[in-house]
């Protein structure tokens, strides 16, 4: 078996364990679906790290499946690009991919759409190796609206929530917006490169980095960079594109962990880094990026703050880590925002998968002002929690300490324009989310036990979880451990989330990414760190004497004055500070307005052309005019139509008098 | 080449209609049967249409010439290009699936709505092959008669008046074309054959002129704003087949039209007009795509929506570079099956409640998955997702919308945002959420019949947007000939 033959099964065995489970899940049952998905991403996941070893030895593939489409000298090929960038995203995705198909085993024992979730889940882990796996623009775009399809039908998964399919519709739509920069883009490199294929835009580029825009007048480079960063502003849910995100927390816990935090939403951390070739020659572009990365990364941070929906700080909180990441594409660190990108999968995957252990325990409540408590009866899922959040905040030794450290650093020595305003954004972003991280912590697992209280009317806010009715709620509530299928991936995920960290050294330093990163020669932020690094415990121990870390720690000991000290307090800061706490709770006004100016302002223009264009003036003035001009000339014609002789005759000859007249005078 | 193949395509349906209406309605079995015969018939004709066909060249093949009225100088002269080929083929397969939507729903007269389906079928494929002036205008006219006759006969309360808005319109659009035509067979020196017209030099005033007597008929038929007001009504009032045929394949004559009249006749004209057509194809995707926005009807909500693609199809033909073309004609082959699938789709909740209210509605999977599955996949392709037909000809047509100027491809990018929005918009309010009402809870899924149709169409929504080589693969040839022929003024 030639490796590509390996290649192409890589995204074709979760592919078909999707088609078996979607359109034959009723022959195979619930175990049977769920063994052929697992199946699937399991050799998925086994060829990835074959294919790592393969790489690892030096060989790099980039070639051709199948010619797409031919038109116009452009040549639309399907093709791999198997490279260490792309191999260390394979790995990501399909263990990911793994854990979270093994846990939903656990988490959606009871629903009856099972096959269906294991169906989207697998097509999902396809499409996402389709685009991380990608050697041309075209592919890219496919895996890229694909996963967006998938996102679609998952956050709809519960489809009959009027919230549920209010969320994955404004998901769609919203990554419609980022789509159509993205889409710009490509048109940009393929009317002025030729050619969509990565390699081939790629050589091209000290050429395009020289031509102007013919219509607009821009730079074309700074224009490709900036449409195509605008989709990953969608995809990766950057302000002001981030508004879908929240609500995505809507579908099922497990496609939080994979598809809204792990991989999906890191699309656009990989589709930049992929096109550092392409940024690294527009300072532009690279200061827009960091710009809009500072603003996410904070401002997101802050509404973590006042969410009690313990899904909703998860997700919030990932918006801010993905702030990070984009901080980190501007400052020209790559390397370091794809290792936080992989960081933050496994400890994010641990925080959502133990959100979910954590509302199976709790009969599907998400709130968190009513559990507190919770260590006693779910010693697992909180150790595992407590990893996750320690990396979160970015504390030594755990894996987000490392990647989070760097991602400040080089961001403190980045030389665009708006690198100072995103270093300041970095570091209030380190406390913030010191405090928000342990007040989930605390909320949830410490304190006082709320949820007994809290069982009588729970019954309301769960009601529409039909699915899940069968147990719970009449009872006192006694929340248990989950199940094995559930613990297990979480403390498989959570040994990654603690030492994936230490492999700095390999990879942001040891020239991981060989050529499949470009990073040019004047943007020296990550050569100067590569002469200051000295080791993981040298990083460590430089880290304790730092600001980002006392930032962290008092972040944490906030949280911990707040939610275990003085538990009253929260409730007076919120009432003091007025106004501030509105806006983080209405963050900043934007679903409100988007509702309001972009829906509603797309509604009334529709009625407006509608109207006033087409059964108005159209219809009305032009085809039913038109029908009663030619009634009102009929009517005056048929006037004449008297059937009176003497009238004839005397118009015969006004008109025989008038001819002759003309015709005589006509020289 | 000395073939009957396009005499065939044409006649075979045609002729076939005949026995339909003799055997008459009451004899129901017997007329579905042998009018699913005749189609499939039809169809299975067409097919060596494409596996015969030279790729490699870019003229005229299959072609067939005798004559027809020597006083007038008119021929019978046939032959398809990679241009008109797959057309005839979507054309014949469109009529095999219409024959299988009209099955059991069609309950009056089945065996003259059969019939007239039939008929309709062999003219339009005689459209697509017509290389003389007046055979094609009488294929072109008489097209007219079927569908006038499907929408008055079977349609809804309202018929009469959209069929005779759909009469009038594109009638009042084809005399101009007559009088273009009879102008260039006096200025070609007594010829009614289109192949000499592409050769025929023409003087800029005149050039103006035809483009526009052209531009009236065509746009008419595709439509184009602001002469496209005729489609919504008489979609809501067409039966489900009528709806299916006129979206598919009569919405694609029009543009048909400019590649095989316009650009190759009048070739400086259609460069100086350009604008002009770029401009109403804009507003097209764009102030039509808002005015689907806001449809409280599914019928004219897809109505709306094949006005919104069809502009890429004419944004596309005059942007004048090989991708804008090719896209345009993948396009027009792709929203033959995805408006016919979404017609059908709407054909099958119609079928069960009478009502195409999309308020009507709601939470349709919980009682209908199969279809539900469906329709949201007819829905993603009508959204433009990759990897269904609906991608490849709008991708196209935006790069080459980019190529040449990057604001109309800015323009014409909206529709990802906006064809997404009234779709799927739609499909929340009609397949989403808790069962609606009392109706919704008693639907019956879709059943082996109707699942086959869709089925069908679904396949080919795929195939399609994963393997689009083969489609282009024959246009190729084609369509340099073309661009090459229009590159070439006419003027001396």
């Amino acid at each position: 078996m030639g490796m590509k033959t390996l290649y192409l099964l890589v995204p074709l065995a979760p592919l078909a364990g999707a088609i078996l489970a979607g359109f034959f899940g009723k022959i195979l049952g619930r175990t049977g679906s769920h063994v052929v998905t697992i199946l699937g991403v399991a050799i998925s996941f086994v060829l990835s790290v074959l294919i790592y070893q393969d790489v690892q030895a030096g060989h790099v593939f980039n070639g051709a499946v199948y010619t797409w489409m031919q038109s116009g000298g452009l040549k639309l090929q399907v093709g791999f690009l198997i490279d260490p960038l792309t191999v260390t995203m394979m790995l990501v995705v399909t263990f990911v991919s793994l854990m979270v198909h093994i846990y939903t085993i656990g988490y959606m024992a009871d629903d009856p759409g099972y096959q269906r979730f294991f169906s989207y889940i697998s097509l999902f882990t396809f499409s996402m190796l389709m685009l991380v796996m990608s050697n041309n623009f075209v592919q890219l775009f496919f895996g890229w609206e694909a996963v967006g399809l998938v996102s679609y039908l998952l956050i709809g998964f519960w489809y009959t929530r009027p919230t549920a399919i209010y969320a994955n519709l404004k998901a769609f739509l919203v990554n419609r917006v980022g789509d159509f920069g993205f889409l710009l883009g490509i048109g940009l490199i393929a009317a002025y490169a030729g050619s969509l294929d990565y390699a081939e835009v790629f050589a091209k580029r000290n050429e395009l980095a020289t031509i102007t825009e013919a219509v607009t007048g821009w730079p074309l480079i700074t224009a490709v960079c900036i449409c195509l960063f605008i989709g990953a502003m969608g995809k990766s849910a950057q302000f002001p594109l981030h508004v879908w995100l929240p609500d995505s927390m809507e579908g099922p816990t497990p496609i939080s962990a994979l598809i809204h935090a792990a991989t999906m939403v890191t699309a656009g951390i990989f589709m930049v880094s992929r096109m550092s070739p392409l940024f690294e020659l527009s300072d532009t572009a690279l200061s827009f990026v960091i710009v809009i990365g500072a603003i996410t990364t904070l401002f997101m941070a802050l509404i973590a703050i006042v969410q009690t929906d313990i899904k909703r700080v998860v997700a919030y909180s990932t918006l801010s880590q993905l702030g990070y990441m984009t901080m980190a594409l501007g400052a020209s660190a790559y390397s370091v925002a794809i290792f936080h990108l992989m960081t933050h999968a496994f400890f994010k995957a641990v925080l959502f998968l133990g959100a979910g252990s954590v509302i199976i325990a709790m009969h599907h409540e998400q709130d968190m002002r009513k559990m507190g408590g919770l260590r006693k009866y779910l010693p697992i899922t909180y150790a595992t929690m407590l990893i996750g959040a320690l990396a979160n905040a970015g504390l030594p030794p755990f894996a987000g300490f490392f990647s989070k450290d760097s991602i400040i650093e080089a961001v403190h020595l980045a030389q665009v324009p708006g690198a100072g305003f995103a270093y300041v954004c970095a570091l209030a972003a380190v406390f913030v989310g010191g405090l928000y991280s342990f007040r989930l912590i605390f909320f949830t697992f410490h304190g006082k036990e709320r949820f007994r209280e809290a069982a009588h009317d729970a019954h309301g806010h769960a009601a529409h979880h039909d699915a899940h009715d069968d147990h719970g709620h009449h009872a006192p509530v006694e929340p248990h451990e989950s199940p094995k299928v559930v613990t297990v991936p979480l403390i498989l995920l959570s040994i990654p989330a603690i030492a994936s960290g230490w492999l700095i050294g390999t990879i942001l330093y040891g020239n991981w990414f060989g050529g499949a990163i470009t990073v040019a020669a004047v943007h020296k932020g990550m050569a100067t760190m590569a002469h200051e690094f000295h080791g993981v415990l040298g990083m460590m121990a430089h880290g304790v004497t730092t600001l980002p870390f006392w930032l962290a720690i008092s972040g944490a000991a906030t949280a911990w004055y707040l939610y275990i000290v003085r538990p009253d307090l929260p409730a007076v800061i919120k009432q003091k500070s007025g106004v501030l706490a509105t806006i983080l709770e209405e963050k900043y006004g934007f679903d409100r307005f988007n509702d309001w100016f972009f829906a509603g302002g797309a509604r009334l223009i529709g009625r407006g052309l509608w109207k006033g264009g087409d059964q108005i003036l159209i219809d009305g003035v032009m085809v039913n005019g038109s029908a009663g001009a030619v009634g009102w000339v009929s009517g005056l014609v048929r006037l004449f139509q008297t059937g009176r002789i003497y009238q004839y005759a005397f118009s015969m000859i006004f008109g025989v008098f008038a001819l002759l007249t003309l015709w005589f005078n006509r020289a | 080449m000395n073939s009957q193949l396009l005499s065939l395509a044409i006649w075979v349906p045609i002729l076939g209609a005949l026995p339909v209406f003799w055997i008459g309605s009451e004899r129901r079995t017997l007329v579905r049967w042998l009018s699913l015969a005749v189609a499939v018939a039809g169809f299975l004709v067409t097919i060596p249409l494409y596996t015969g066909f030279d790729a490699a060249q870019g003229g005229m093949q299959f072609v067939e010439q005798a004559p027809w009225i020597t006083r007038f100088n008119t021929q019978y002269f046939l032959g398809v290009d990679g241009i008109s080929m797959p057309f005839i083929l979507l054309n014949s397969l469109i009529t095999v699936l219409v024959v299988l939507a009209g099955w059991e729903v069609i309950e009056e007269k089945q065996a003259q709505y059969m019939g007239a389906f039939l008929v309709m079928s062999g003219l339009m494929n005689g459209i697509f092959s017509a290389l003389d002036g007046i055979l094609f205008y009488v294929f072109f006219e008489a097209s007219l008669i079927p569908m006038y006759i499907i929408i008055g006969a079977w349609g809804g309360p309202n018929r009469v008046y959209a069929a005779f808005k759909f009469f009038l319109y594109t009638l009042l659009g084809s005399l101009l074309m007559l009088v273009a035509l009879i102008w260039l067979f006096l200025e070609s020196g007594g010829s009614f054959n289109i192949l000499d017209w592409h050769q025929l030099p023409i003087g800029i005033k005149p050039q103006i002129l035809i483009f526009i007597a052209f531009l009236v008929s065509f746009a008419v038929k595709v439509p184009m704003w602001p002469v496209h007001t005729w489609l919504p009504d008489a979609h809501v009032e067409a039966p489900t087949g009528g709806s299916v045929v006129l979206a598919a394949i009569a919405l694609k004559l029009g543009a048909y039209g400019f590649v095989r009249f316009s650009l190759p006749i009048v070739p400086d004209a259609s460069h100086q007009l350009a604008p002009l057509i770029i401009a109403l194809s804009l507003i097209a995707v764009i102030y039509i795509g808002f005015v689907a926005l806001v449809q409280t009807d599914m019928k004219k909500l897809i109505a709306y929506s094949s006005i919104s693609h069809m502009g890429f199809v004419t944004l596309g033909f005059f942007i004048f570079n090989q991708i804008g073309i090719e896209g345009a004609l993948v396009q027009m082959i792709s929203h033959g099956f995805v408006s016919a699938a979404m017609f059908l789709c709407v054909g099958v909740m119609y079928d069960r409640m009478h009502s195409r209210q999309i308020a009507d509605y709601g939470g349709v999977v919980n009682t209908m998955p199969k279809f539900a599955a469906l329709f949201v996949f007819f829905a993603m392709a009508n959204s433009g997702l990759p990897a269904t037909s609906g991608f490849v000809g709008e991708f196209m047509v935006i790069l080459g919308a980019i190529k040449f100027n990057f604001w109309i491809g800015f323009a014409a990018a909206t529709t990802l945002i906006l064809g997404a929005a009234y779709t799927l918009w739609m499909v929340k309010r009609v397949v989403f959420g808790e069962v609606g009402n009392a109706h919704v809870a008693e639907l019956k899924d879709i059943g082996h019949r109707e699942f086959l149709v869709l089925g069908l169409l679904a396949v080919c929504v795929l195939a399609m947007g994963l393997y689009p080589f083969p489609f282009t693969e024959v246009m190729h040839a084609s369509v340099d000939n073309l661009l090459k022929h229009v590159a070439v003024s006419k003027l001396q």
